[in-house]
């Protein structure tokens, strides 16, 4: 096989290597680790983390690409490389992406949808269901269906309880070391909820994950336990798919929004007068203009700039991957103003406070204050406005795919799904699976992303500490 | 107070300049209009007297900026720049690709883009408030805990499934108003009353949640503390000194969207068929007719513009320390 780095994976790797470099960073400075402890403090915050954590592995993995090797060489015996583009993600769910119906069918069902002309084996003709080609086709009658889904789901259920029982072992065991106390008290005490990180709330979740997971994954080698779409592809296939596009559009967008922020937001502040007018004078321009109609002007433009250029893109995995790109660009182009403002008005503050009069008066240059005095003090305001974007943005990318603006039509995400399925609810029967799957794994993502930033922002943000702390010293009272 | 009005808008017109600017930027430089052609025209029917035949019956084969062949003013005057961008000032859109009045479509489709925004601005702003203020009055109580993760809840639902949602239940299973369409006169309301229904809902959790963290900052000041020790009830407070306070940033959030109502809703017009500027913008996006996106962006950012200017005065009205100076 032949890795092929897209662009919106090498900077999504960016972005991994730029959190973890971060997270290195503040362990060592207390200050920085002390508010991050307060989020693993919080209950809902721990849980959505969890959660999070599950979507993003899925993403990650569905990041790495290669382009697998064909089994027949070339003339010269070269190996020949398909012109496809897969990812490690469907390299490890191979049979879902393989096992392709005609067309719908329900979720765990063994025959299509739609009435089809089959010859039977008397040679007459009938119009009947046909049964599917993957669905449940190990089955030698259909009428063990019940049975064989329970069977597996048991299973499932099985092997998630092991797989749980041996993560909170672990967990407790590496608890109880560091601590140096003996794992059964240290057990008891993380079920009696003792521990300061909810491990007992995260334990339980990881469980819940666990318990939906495995059996989905056992059921899922005999059957679609999500249905299949119009052209046959499994629904469980394309929601796992669709979790990386919304991962990119939430991601990138604030790696690309970041610099100008923060760049912009705190020249104009520090530096006042015809910096502060001209950035001023920039964000008010974009910002009078309604998001959207930006967007779609931008996006629509390079629209045109990709289809009169075929030659800059080989492929047509690269051509939606450049959109998905550009997408996260001019999204990022066009939600920095509101950072920048709050930067802006923080900065002015600072600036005239006496830590910073006093640099001045020593001869600090003003690009050192900036960076050692300023910077680390609106961090806390980045942060959350980083955290708190990431929903958004993951909501507004369906929207967006919706009015035509979006990703690309090929590019498997949830506002595509959502298209899709949507005209299918007239149907008789109705085609739901598909809108479902969408729904709920949208709304479990933007769910924990909004809980985990609700988490952040409480431990971030000096207005709510002050509260909290205000509060205790008045039930002390 | 007029003086300070015809200021604010003289200060806008630079905005103004600027939004056009980057929309003439957008539409004319990072893609030349022969690009735009041969997208339109599609790959078969490509050939240059095509492609001028398309720029010549949408007014695109002028120079961009500067005209030398042209007299006098002519060689300003003659150019994409001053016949598209420059007349957007005076309102002037053009026509559409489908050679329609670019003007005369956004006036006639106001009335049912209004029909639509209207209502729901209005009753979605009594029931955010509504909502949030049960919270903030029963606050750190289950009640106040629920709601806030109700809220939470809702708001992390795309509106997609509140739409589709919507109408499957109500049209389609209950039926008890149509699926989509649109009549005007009075048989409109048969027609709104989903969408608006719509509309508010899927507006309660972002809404409700940012109104509670209004009214609960109000609440830790300090003249609360003062009319709580004069024995003032809850009831009272809440209402009488929070409620009056806090108007100011839900001014700030509100008065600013007014004008941006006659833009319309892009998502539920569309979904609904309602002939209003939200579904005429999608479908020129659709369409890829740059005139009209190119107008509705202009008009969009006047709007706003206009908003602005209206927050900072309705600021006068609610708050008497705030004088025009």
């Amino acid at each position: 096989m032949m890795p092929v780095v897209l662009w919106t994976d090498a900077l999504l790797w960016l972005l991994v290597a730029g959190v973890a470099g971060y997270a290195l960073y503040a362990r060592k400075r207390p200050h920085l680790r002390a508010p991050w402890r307060r989020v693993t403090r919080s209950t809902a915050g721990m849980i959505s983390a969890v959660v999070l954590a599950a979507f993003v592995a899925v993403g990650l993995l569905d990041s790495l690409h290669y382009r697998p090797a064909l089994e027949k060489n070339d003339a010269e015996g070269r190996t020949v490389y398909a012109v496809e583009v897969r990812s490690a993600l469907d390299a490890l769910i191979e049979p879902l992406r393989v096992r392709t119906e005609k067309t719908y069918s329900a979720p765990l069902a063994t025959r299509a949808y739609a009435k089809e002309t089959v010859d039977l084996a008397d040679g007459t003709v009938a119009r009947e269901f046909p049964r599917l080609r993957n669905g449940g086709a190990h089955l030698a009658s259909e009428d063990a269906r019940g049975r064989d889904v329970l069977l597996r789901a048991a299973l499932g259920l099985a092997a998630a309880g092991v797989a749980w029982i041996a993560i909170a072992c672990a967990v407790v065991w590496r608890l109880a070391r560091t601590r140096g106390t003996g794992f059964g008290s240290m057990w008891g005490s993380v079920w009696r909820a003792e521990t300061e990180v909810p491990w007992a709330a995260m334990l339980v979740t990881v469980g819940c994950m666990f318990g939906l997971a495995f059996p989905v994954a056992f059921l899922s080698t005999g059957y679609h336990v999500l249905g299949t779409d119009k052209v046959g592809q499994d629904v469980l296939y394309l929601s796992l798919k669709s979790i990386r596009t919304a991962l990119v559009i939430g991601g990138l967008t604030t790696l690309v929004m970041l610099p100008f922020a923060v760049l912009l937001g705190i020249s104009a502040g520090y530096f006042k007068g015809w910096v502060d007018d001209a950035i001023q004078y920039l964000y008010t321009t974009l910002n009078s203009i309604p998001a959207v109609l930006l967007i779609a002007a931008a996006v629509l433009m390079m629209q045109v700039y990709i289809d009169s250029r075929p030659e800059l893109f080989p492929t047509a995995a690269q051509r939606a991957d450049l959109r998905l790109l550009f997408l996260a660009i001019i999204l990022g182009l066009t939600s920095w103003t509101g950072l920048a403002r709050l930067l802006r008005g923080e900065t002015l503050k600072l600036r005239e406070l006496e830590y910073i009069q006093a640099a001045r008066a020593f001869g600090v240059g003003d690009g050192r204050i900036i960076t050692r005095h300023i910077l680390p003090n609106v961090m806390h305001l980045v942060m959350i406005a980083l955290v708190m974007d990431f929903s958004g943005l993951v909501l507004a990318e369906a929207v967006l795919s919706y009015v035509g603006v979006g990703v690309d039509p090929t590019m498997t995400s949830f506002g595509t799904m959502i298209n899709s399925a949507r005209l299918e609810l007239a149907r008789e029967p109705m085609v739901w699976w598909a809108l479902a799957a969408a729904f709920a794994f949208m709304f479990t993502l933007v769910l924990a992303a909004n809980l985990f930033a609700d988490a952040v922002r409480d431990a971030f943000d000096p207005r709510t500490r002050v509260g909290v702390r205000g509060a205790a010293a008045g039930r002390a009272a | 107070m007029t003086a300070y009005i015809v200021r604010r808008l003289l200060y806008a017109l630079p905005i103004l300049v600027g939004v056009n600017l980057i929309t003439f930027a957008l539409f004319f430089v990072v893609n030349t209009p022969d690009d735009m052609a041969r997208m339109q025209l599609g790959a078969k029917r490509v050939t240059p007297e095509a492609i001028e035949k398309w720029k010549a019956e949408r007014g695109y084969d002028r120079p961009l900026l500067w005209n030398g062949s042209a007299a006098g003013a002519g060689k300003l005057t003659d150019t994409i720049f001053f016949q598209k961008s420059v007349r957007l000032f005076a309102f002037d859109f053009g026509n559409a690709d489908d050679g329609r009045n670019i003007r005369h479509e956004i006036v006639s489709r106001m009335v049912p883009s209004l029909a639509l925004a209207i209502p729901v601005f209005l009753i979605g702003i009594a029931v955010n408030v509504t909502f949030a203020m049960l919270m903030a009055f029963f606050r750190a109580t289950y009640i106040d805990f629920w709601g806030v993760v109700l809220a939470v809840s809702m708001m992390s639902i795309s509106t997609l499934f509140y739409i589709i949602g919507g109408q499957y239940l109500v049209s389609k299973v209950w039926s008890l108003v149509p699926i989509s369409g649109y009549q005007p006169g009075l048989d409109s309301a048969r027609f709104v009353l989903l969408p608006v229904l719509i509309g508010v809902v899927s507006g309660i959790g972002g809404g409700a949640r940012w109104y509670r963290t209004v009214f609960l900052e109000e609440m830790g000041r300090d003249y609360v503390r003062t009319a709580r020790a004069k024995g003032l009830a809850e009831t009272a407070v809440l209402f009488r000194h929070v409620l009056k306070n806090a108007m100011i940033p839900i001014l700030t959030g509100a008065v600013v969207v007014i004008p941006l109502l006659f833009m319309g809703s892009l998502l539920a017009e569309s979904f609904f068929g309602i002939p209003g500027l939200g579904s005429y913008t999608i479908d020129a996006i659709q369409a890829q007719d740059f005139a009209v996106v190119r107008s509705m962006v202009f008009l969009g950012s006047f709007l706003y513009i206009v908003g602005l200017v209206l927050t900072d005065i309705s600021y006068t009205l609610v708050d008497p320390r705030v004088r025009f100076e």
